[in-house]
């Protein structure tokens, strides 16, 4: 055992019983508690590729359709902040595989800050989202609620109306990508409160590997989100 | 008639001092419990409580059905009735009824575990159910919904002016409580198996269940996202679904479908999985083909997911699509066909007896068999066209769902009764309950096809003359059924306290669970087994039976 933090010699003592205080008891051994805690998030992110998959498939269909509805509605988001929140998620991912090693590597004080940071992008990214939702309601491009096809006028009625579809499905994607960004956000708070304890940082580290599963899940949700939904046929802007 | 009911003497046996159910006492030690068996338990008394409220509004459709007019109840009350007769049948009974019962009851003890891998997700899981349920009700109590079970688009996000969004939030949240049992399960079976129990040493209830549970995991989350974009275009008006902004209302029954396909096997897989372990028992027989009926559930399984545009064939769908989706239909038949011939070649020259859980999977041997073949006059693309909307289709899902699944809950709940509780049920009596809702069952559904090929359409309150005769025997039927039904509760209720004290294995049966003490301990084993024997291996029984004789005697 290489304690490279030895900052709590209460903490130390824990560490030298053959059981971590995490070990659940009807587990066999520790190495069958941690297979089964990642086998379980595993299964968990491909119920979560399901979940999206309706809206890709949706997506996929409507873009054969209405292509020129798509291509015109698409050019009304921003690609600059589209792209700067997907430089601000990366880093944010960045940030969560950082305090996956702070874990491993048993440094408490870098753990908290690491996750700290990875929730400050995360943060960062929602609001910038708060940004481009707000424009879109003061273009008139929310369906349902204050809509009009005056934008795209060049394009006929008949396809302009089907700008709805696209703008339908930018809000239930990004909408569903961003509550899990808040689901995720509220836990890494709590991880935060648990991380200070040192509760991570003894050698249990299976919460925060799989939490980090969970948040590059969704970043790489997004990584498909942004080319669907800003970097249609550029070509033609 | 010959018997291998085995008990203890009873006038000196007694339930063993220690066992999950006295371990802890109090209302917190249920609720907050852990113990796959407890939340098992829990899981029981509230299914069987939502079973009664669904079977009553059935109760109610079928008394408006007994009279041509609509007399009884209002066309709108009455689509409510059976809306909600669907709704919770289908979400809060049959989904869970055996795997969040029995499955949860037994897989862990079944592979030689302690636990499930998860059990505070297992426990939160049931919370999901009870927050379904109540939202379920909730939206019953504030006037009802009206859309039938499958919330088709645009009448459910234009058209009508009940509580869509209170029931489509209820069936979110109650799927997620079956997206967890799934998970549970399959991380269970595939990390948590005792040393030698390898997966063709697991009885095929296990596997059954399995199979089942790749389907929640991966079906459910469609719906869940199905119903959101219905929720969010009732708000707030997306348009993903409504033709007036360029969406269309069939991918709406695409991904619902997708779900809700898959669902009627995660109804169906496990209840096959209890039928095996009972013909096995009652036969005194190895099932029959082992492998093959373990694959045959993941078959089920896989084909399960690519045939969901069968109950589309009249929307609109194209031709081409139509008829693979048609052909597709017609190969789940195939490893359904391999469960019914492998329990009959295992009953062939078995040691039969005919105790009550034999008796319910005899009635689901046939009427599965029924309801699965009606299914194939479903799958053909012409027939589908005269017989989809009727009542065929009725009798059709009913034959597989009641007269499959609901047998298999009971013969499940009774063969495992003793293991749950530690004591037996009244033998006579449960043999004349399952006589009861056979008869019950063959006289409410049987007539229903014979209507829906006379072309009496499903999901109207009233009906030409011409059909009262076969609508009278219908409900007649029915309240046959009902009373089927009564009588187990009844009787269950009883013996947990008056039933005889079952002792460990009542049955001679040869699995991991019956070789534990009934009821058994919280955590199962105070020691994890060994296995070293295949599933079903009587000789194995006998010869360890014989040695605890010479080693006591």
């Amino acid at each position: 055992m290489v304690a490279t933090q030895p900052s709590d010699l209460h903490e130390e003592h824990e560490h030298e019983h053959v059981h971590l205080p995490q070990h659940r008891h009807h587990f066999e051994t520790e190495e069958q508690q941690r297979e089964a805690a990642s086998f379980g998030m595993w299964l968990f992110l491909l119920t979560e590729i399901m979940f999206f998959g309706g809206l890709f498939m949706a997506y996929l269909l409507y873009r054969n359709w209405y292509n020129p509805a798509f291509v015109a509605a698409s050019h009304t988001l921003s690609i600059k902040l589209g792209a700067l929140n997907t430089a601000i998620l990366i880093t944010s991912g960045f940030c969560m595989a950082l305090a996956v090693w702070a874990a491993e590597t048993r440094r408490r004080k870098a753990l908290v800050n690491l996750l700290g940071l990875t929730n400050l992008f995360g943060i960062a990214f929602l609001v910038v989202k708060y940004f481009e939702y707000a424009e879109k309601w003061q273009d008139s491009h929310v369906p349902g609620l204050k809509f009009s096809i005056a934008d795209f006028g060049k394009l006929g009625v008949d396809m302009a109306q089907k700008t709805q579809v696209y703008y339908s499905l930018y809000f239930a994607m990004t909408g569903m990508h961003a509550l899990h960004m808040i689901i995720g956000i509220v836990l890494i708070f709590w991880y935060m409160v648990r991380a200070n304890r040192g509760e991570f940082t003894e050698g249990y580290v299976a919460p925060i590997e799989n939490f980090g599963l969970y948040w590059h899940f969704v970043d790489i949700v997004w990584i498909f989100l942004f080319p669907l939904l800003y970097l249609i046929d550029l070509g033609a802007k | 008639m010959s018997t291998i009911v085995s008990l203890p003497d009873q006038s000196t046996a007694a339930l063993p001092k220690r066992n999950y159910l006295n371990a802890e006492h109090g209302l917190l030690s249920w609720l907050l419990t852990g113990d796959h068996k407890r939340i098992a338990m829990l899981y029981l008394i509230s299914i069987t409580g939502f079973f009664f409220l669904g079977g009553a509004f059935a109760g109610l459709v079928r008394l408006e059905l007994l009279t041509p007019a609509g007399d009884l109840l209002a066309a709108d009350t009455y689509n409510k009735m059976f809306t909600m007769h669907g709704i919770v049948m289908v979400f809060l009974f049959l989904v869970p009824s055996v795997p969040a019962t029995l499955g949860n009851f037994l897989i862990p003890i079944m592979i030689g575990a302690k636990d499930l891998a998860f059990p505070k997700i297992n426990l939160l899981s049931w919370y999901l159910y009870l927050v379904g349920g109540t939202f379920t009700l909730t939206a019953l109590v504030l006037g009802g919904v009206d859309t039938g079970w499958t919330f088709t688009t645009p009448l459910s996000t234009h058209y009508l002016n009940t509580h869509v969004i209170t029931t489509g939030l209820a069936i979110f949240v109650a799927g997620f409580s079956s997206i967890f049992t799934g998970l549970n399960f399959i991380v269970t079976i595939h990390r948590m198996r005792a040393p030698g129990m390898t997966w063709f040493r697991m009885p095929l209830f296990v596997w059954s269940n399995y199979a089942a549970s790749i389907l929640m995991v991966l079906g459910t989350p469609v719906l869940a996202i199905a119903i959101v974009l219905v929720v969010l275009e009732r708000t707030i008006g997306l348009g993903v679904f409504d033709p007036a902004k360029g969406g269309d209302p069939l991918l709406f029954q695409h991904l619902f479908w997708f779900y809700s396909h898959p669902a009627v096997y995660i109804m169906i897989l496990p209840g096959m999985g209890v039928i095996s372990e009972v013909i096995a028992n009652f036969s005194r027989k190895r099932v029959f083909g082992y492998t093959a009926v373990a694959f045959s559930s993941v078959a089920i399984a896989v084909f399960g997911f690519f045939v969901w545009a069968h109950h589309m064939f009249i929307m609109g769908v194209s031709n081409y699509s139509a008829l693979v989706f048609s052909l597709l239909t017609m190969l789940v038949a195939v490893p359904s066909a391999i469960k019914i011939f492998n329990w009959s070649a295992t009953l062939y020259k078995g040691s039969i007896t005919f105790e009550t859980p034999m008796l319910y999977a005899f009635g689901f041997i046939g009427l599965f068999t029924i309801g699965g073949l009606t299914g194939v006059f479903l799958g053909s693309l012409g027939m589908d066209i005269h017989l989809t909307e009727t009542y065929f289709i009725v009798a059709h899902f009913h034959f597989v769902m009641v007269g499959g699944m609901l047998m298999a809950f009971l013969a499940g709940i009774h063969f495992w009764w003793p293991k749950m509780t530690g004591r037996m049920y009244p033998e006579s009596l449960s043999k004349l309950a399952a006589v009861t809702t056979f008869i019950g069952f063959i006289l409410t559904f049987f007539p229903q096809f014979i209507l829906g090929y006379l072309g009496m359409p499903r999901r109207y309150h009233a009906y030409p003359a011409d059909y009262q005769v076969l609508n009278v025997l219908s409900t007649a039927g029915a309240t046959v059924l009902g009373v089927g039904y009564l009588l187990p509760i009844l009787y269950l209720a009883w013996s947990l306290k008056y039933g005889e004290i079952a002792g460990p294995n009542p049955w001679q049966a040869t699995g991991l669970e019956w070789q534990l003490q009934s009821p058994p301990v919280t955590e199962n084993f105070t020691e994890i087994p060994y296995v070293d024997y295949e599933a079903y291996d009587f000789e194995w029984l006998a010869h360890k039976q014989k040695q605890e004789v010479t080693t006591v005697g």
